[in-house]
């Protein structure tokens, strides 16, 4: 992480046309990309929970979309300082991309709303999976439709000729986006040790409960 | 604002965020610890008056 903030923040040559305000793409971007690939494992993990019908893969695939939605909001919370930095606001409907990002994010957020409403069990846990398999239909439709759009107000780095920047500026992004990826990780499996082990309380307490 | 305060404020708000998160789980982890230790002593209170009895019909009947 320490390398990356290095490489991002004074190894990587400030851009032509907005300066210093470009570096936020250094951490933008990764997080976004972290936060569809958390989203994209809750989906994973809920499918596998409706294929083998395992009780683990619920609390993998929640916890796989809680780390989806904090990365998520903190896509939109540096996506909007980068906005107002680069474009003079801190959100324009104007851009599909941009919405659609919301209306994932949105969507993820009314799967806690599901989840919490109902009663801890198999039924929940089917209800949840089901919920966060259709997400996951938002996530390529949000990736592509800058694309798919014509969408010219949101910048677009990676096109079929491959990366628009130069070689350290590539670097600094490829080393940003291990470590957020790997800072992902290290959160998701840590919250997953918590959840479990406060589950095996849970049950262990009811055990020896006279 | 420059768009250096800008950088600051977009870097800033992640760190803030992310510190936030670990706090969040370290105070999980810590009423966890608090948790186990409950649980612990509730089984060596439950263990304990079990293991007098089994004391006690050792020394009525050595051979038990």
């Amino acid at each position: 992480m320490g390398a990356a903030i290095v490489l991002a923040l004074v190894v990587a040559p400030e851009d032509a046309d907005q300066g210093l305000s470009q570096r936020i793409f250094y951490i933008h971007v990764p997080i976004a990309l972290t936060a569809y690939f958390c989203f994209g494992l809750g989906a994973w993990k809920a499918l596998l929970l409706l294929w083998r019908r395992d009780s683990r893969y619920d609390l993998e695939s929640y916890v796989a979309i809680h780390q989806g939605t904090i990365f998520g909001a903190l896509t939109l919370v540096t996506g909007s300082i980068w906005a107002k930095a680069s474009w003079g606001v801190w959100w324009t409907w104007d851009s599909n991309q941009l919405v659609l990002f919301l209306v994932l994010f949105l969507f993820y957020c009314a799967y806690f709303m599901l989840r919490f409403s109902l009663e801890d069990g198999p039924r929940r846990a089917r209800s949840s999976a089901v919920y966060a398999l259709f997400g996951i239909v938002l996530v390529p439709i949000s990736f592509l439709a800058i694309r798919l759009a014509e969408d010219f107000i949101h910048p677009t780095v990676f096109t079929r000729e491959g990366p628009q920047m130069t070689g350290t500026m590539f670097a600094a992004f490829c080393v940003s986006w291990a470590a957020v990826t790997f800072l992902a990780y290290v959160l998701y499996r840590v919250e997953l040790a918590g959840k479990r082990l406060d589950a095996d309380l849970r049950e262990l307490r009811e055990a020896l409960a006279p | 604002m420059s768009g250096g305060e800008y950088l600051a404020l977009a870097y800033g708000a992640v760190f803030v965020v992310v510190l936030a998160y670990v706090a969040i789980i370290a105070a999980k982890l810590a009423r966890l610890q608090r948790e186990t230790r409950e649980i612990l002593d509730l089984a060596r209170a439950q263990e304990a008056p079990a293991r007098t009895v089994e004391h006690v019909a050792r020394e009525i009947s050595p051979s038990a």
